[in-house]
């Protein structure tokens, strides 16, 4: 107790740690966003909720860590992680999620919880369970005497996130694709009628989800380390982010993920690194107990 | 027929009594299976009875355990100077304190999950579908999260209790027969309880929420109680599981979320969902599967577990019992009348 007092103290006594806090937060929640983003958008679109998603973006991070291991330079690894993990998206997509779009909720968790269980372990064949990382080589910035360190590397890190993100905004508003998926979402059966191939508009989404997850996953492979039982850690991140922003909202699943970021870096100062991964699971029944009271319908019965 | 039944029912308790006497060597994996089929029966009384798809019970067994522990060492010596001495020697139970403190346990774990249950249910039964099972796997990931960094209850190094005071096979003997009663009375009272109102009310809930609650149907007193008395075995059987493993710590054998917690829904998934038999036979046909994968496939066991799951998921979900339900039905006592026009019609 006198220690969790004495690091809200120090909030107090040192405003500059705060501003430590908050740059980490955003930096670490950018990532998460990119993740959530992927997950709103399968989860809009055809109803799956994908727990495999933090594995997704382990497996990004092996291949752009692969990649560099074979001389690739490593922010080559970004675009390549997309690329391949595209492929990997499409071929699970064609395996098992297109077979489970039209059954009940609870059978596309578990797909997907078979998945994730699959993919981390075929990692951890693959590579070993060691931690691993990317160095760029780039220096650190430090700002208010050194209390404040930034990274290049993050900084890169999160310009990269930026770009993605504004890319996928601008192909899902503009193009021919983003408008016959948004459609889909909307109502898949009227989409059909009009001509849309919807089954090609569920493949593109859940190959796009793979992408973004992976190039997501290969930039946090140079910012921070990876490791193939990891996935959980995103997993649930992008579920509380979707399930406190809500499908379809974009600039929400964005604000959800930079706060969720700053929360979650907050909480693991004031009460300690333990409990980093505890308060992001209550910070997800928090929103759900949030969200169930504000739908509350009133229940009247005659007496 | 009508001798058939009763034979076949003092066949297979007169196995279950003989069962650890015939195989000696097999008694620990017996145990486990009888866990299996306790877990799975009581998850299928919420995820197949009443279509609530729980992904948290194993909360349940994980606060058995600790409970359990935490009564079990509290009637002889102070939790907290325990815990701190890390199971040391110093701690000598008599046979007395043993067997009252397992007893006692195991029977407050139940009661302490009941309420439990009662509490979260409150908070979680208004969530639908696939948030229900993302909220109950909120609770069980988060509760073994903060057990984890409770120093009280030794941490995250977990609790040792004491060992079995007699002969160690005996031991295996004791708690063998400790599951298999459990789980035999959980058997008679899901069978008699399937077939009462009670049974047709959570069925009612499952088929169609709504229209139960417009026939009158208190819909949220039924689902607390249905998942109370599940989770009263399970913090038993977490309870036996505490005293049978003699240590264990809090993420990887307590709220072993990603091992117990999805082995008991493939187990349903794989017998047959709302189903009695279902859960017995899909923990029998798991356990076989997991004990030979584990055994002759080290090192891809859980990519092979992987893909059963995704397999039962995708291409066989309605379990053995649901294939053979509508291959058999003469089985189950549904008539299948020949319509004239050819067809057949239950």
């Amino acid at each position: 107790m006198d220690q969790i007092l004495g690091n809200l103290g120090l909030l107090f006594e040192f405003p500059v740690v705060n501003l430590k806090i908050i740059i980490d937060g955003v930096m670490i929640g950018a990532l998460f966003a990119l993740a959530a983003y992927g997950l709103a958008l399968v989860w809009g679109v055809m109803n799956v909720k994908n727990l495999a998603q933090g594995d997704f973006v382990i497996a990004g991070g092996y291949i752009a860590w692969w990649l560099t291991g074979l001389g690739v330079y490593p922010l080559l690894g970004v675009p390549l992680a997309f690329v391949l993990m595209w492929g990997l998206g499409w071929i699970i997509y064609k395996l098992v999620i297109a077979r489970v779009i039209e059954r009940d909720l609870f059978t596309s968790l578990l797909a997907t919880f078979g998945i994730a269980i699959m993919m981390a372990q075929l990692l951890n064949l693959l590579f070993g369970s060691d931690t691993q990382s990317v160095n760029l080589g780039f220096e650190t910035l430090f700002f208010f005497d050194g209390f404040v360190d930034v990274p290049i590397a993050k900084l890169i890190g999160v310009c990269m996130a930026a770009v993605l993100a504004t890319c996928v905004i601008v192909f899902m508003k503009y193009s021919r694709m983003g408008q016959a998926i948004r459609a889909t979402a909307q109502d898949a059966r009227a989409a059909r009628v009009l001509g849309i191939d919807t089954e090609k508009v569920y493949a593109f989404t859940f190959s796009l989800n793979a992408a973004i997850c992976g190039a997501a996953g290969a930039i946090i492979v140079m910012v921070w380390v990876i490791q193939p039982f990891y996935g959980i850690t995103y997993a649930i991140r992008a579920f509380v982010i979707v399930t406190a922003a809500g499908l379809g909202n974009l600039p929400g699943v964005i604000a959800a993920g930079l706060g969720i970021g700053a929360l979650e870096q907050y909480g693991s100062h004031i009460f300690g690194i333990g409990y980093q991964q505890a308060i992001a699971v209550l910070l997800l029944l928090l929103v759900l107990v949030f969200r169930m009271i504000q739908q509350r319908r009133s229940r009247q019965v005659l007496k | 027929m009508t001798i058939a039944k009763p034979v076949f029912y003092l066949l297979l308790v007169a196995f279950i009594i003989a069962a650890p006497l015939l195989f000696p060597n097999f008694g620990t994996q017996l145990a486990t299976l009888w866990l299996m089929i306790i877990v799975a029966l009581t998850w299928d009384m919420t995820g197949g009875q009443m279509g609530y798809n729980s992904l948290g019970n194993i909360f349940f067994y994980g606060t058995g355990m600790y409970v359990c522990a935490v009564i079990g060492i509290g009637i002889a010596y102070p939790i907290a100077e325990y815990t701190n001495a890390a199971g040391g020697g110093i701690y000598k139970f008599t046979d007395t304190q043993y067997f009252l403190g397992a007893i006692l346990g195991i029977i407050g774990a139940g009661f302490f999950c009941s309420l439990c249950a009662l509490i979260i249910g409150y908070f979680t039964f208004s969530l639908r579908g696939p948030y229900f099972a993302i909220g109950t796997l909120g609770v069980a990931i988060a509760a073994g999260e903060l057990v984890s960094n409770w120093d009280w209850v030794g941490g995250g190094q977990g609790i040792a209790l004491p060992v079995y005071p007699y002969d160690l096979d005996q031991g295996k003997l004791f708690f063998y027969y400790l599951f298999a009663v459990t789980g035999v009375v959980l058997f008679l009272f899901l069978k008699w309880m399937y077939k009462t109102r009670f049974g047709a009310a959570i069925n009612a809930i499952r088929d169609d929420e709504e229209k139960a609650e417009a026939m009158g149907i208190h819909t949220l007193r039924y689902k607390l109680t249905t998942w109370s008395i599940s989770a009263f075995f399970v913090g038993v059987a977490g309870g036996i599981s505490a005293y049978q493993l003699i240590h264990f710590e809090p993420l990887e054998t307590a709220y072993q979320t990603i091992n117990l917690g999805i082995f008991m829904v493939v187990c349903v998934l794989l017998g047959g969902k709302g189903t009695l038999w279902g859960p017995i036979v899909g923990a029998i046909l798991f356990q076989i599967f997991k004990e030979v994968t584990w055994n002759y496939l080290l090192g891809w066991q859980w990519v092979a577990l992987g893909a059963l799951i995704v397999v039962t998921v995708v291409y066989f979900q309605d379990g053995l019992m649901g294939w053979l339900k509508t291959t058999k039905p003469e089985w189950f006592g549904i008539r299948v009348e020949e319509s004239s026009d050819g067809g057949a019609k239950a």
